[in-house]
């Protein structure tokens, strides 16, 4: 019985390319893995927003409305439903003039019991220390 | 000897990112390690079949064929692919199609994971 821990790090801003959503999405499907890993191993993951990457946990995305799609904010709210620790650097939020109020910290609406958590970057930089592997997005 | 995880989400054509996981992974199967390689976003379009050749674009079917036969495991992103328009049906032969947790597996006991590319 062993875990990997993966590190998942989004830097760049939403719809700008796809990398926001596929980091969002294989973090997502680390919740299902355990079908190709023996009986008690299991992959976790944390995935922490950086950088232009804040911007993809903006409140109140119009992307469904605009584009037909599923917004990075409803992307970050499943993973709040999946139990996937959620990290947003504090320096970039207030490097953008942005506040918790401004973004995604709960997924009540979807039945989430944890939130995501605005910290130093120095708390973000301890997860990737703590990860095995690290996957930049 | 070990085992190399590499994610790739770097289009064929308009970077160069696809011919260095290539070169990378044939040079790790060379060291003889195993090595996985997954193609995600853009990346899927290397999967595809009956890609046409020039000799001004980069093209990696071959390259990739014969990584294969040695070895070389290669996985698209079947949701990437669908989404692309790449079917089952228009695959490259001996390439897998699997959702994204393969991927995550396949991390699940590799010595490294290299993480390459996105646009």
């Amino acid at each position: 019985m062993a875990t990997t821990k993966l590190g998942f790090v989004v830097q760049r801003p939403p719809y700008r390319s796809e990398n926001p959503k596929l980091a969002l999405t294989h973090a997502i499907a680390s919740q299902s893995v355990e079908v190709y890993l023996e009986d008690g191993d299991i992959v976790t993951c944390d995935i922490a927003f950086v950088g232009d990457g804040v911007l993809n946990c903006l409140k109140d995305q119009k992307a469904a409305d605009h584009y037909g799609l599923t917004s990075t904010e409803t992307q970050v709210k499943m993973a709040l439903l999946l139990d996937i620790n959620v990290l947003i650097c504090k320096e970039d939020l207030d490097r953008f003039g942005l506040s918790e109020d401004d973004i995604v910290i709960d997924a009540e609406e979807f039945g989430a019991d944890i939130e995501a958590k605005v910290v130093p970057y120095a708390e973000i930089a301890a997860m990737m220390e703590e990860s095995k592997h690290l996957l930049f997005f | 000897m070990g085992k190399l995880t590499i994610g790739c989400f770097s289009s064929l054509v308009g970077s160069m990112n696809l011919d260095f996981t290539v070169k990378l992974a044939g040079a790790a199967l060379e060291k003889g390690h195993k090595v996985d390689l997954w193609l995600s976003g853009n990346a899927t379009m290397m999967s595809i079949d009956k890609q046409r050749a020039f000799k001004d674009y980069s093209s990696l079917e071959k390259p990739l064929k014969e990584l294969m036969a040695k070895g070389l495991k290669v996985t698209a992103c079947e949701a990437c692919a669908e989404a692309r328009g790449y079917h089952k049906d228009n695959t490259l032969e001996g390439v897998d199609r699997k959702s994204m947790d393969w991927y995550l597996a396949s991390t699940f006991d590799a010595d490294k994971v290299l993480h390459i590319g996105g646009e």
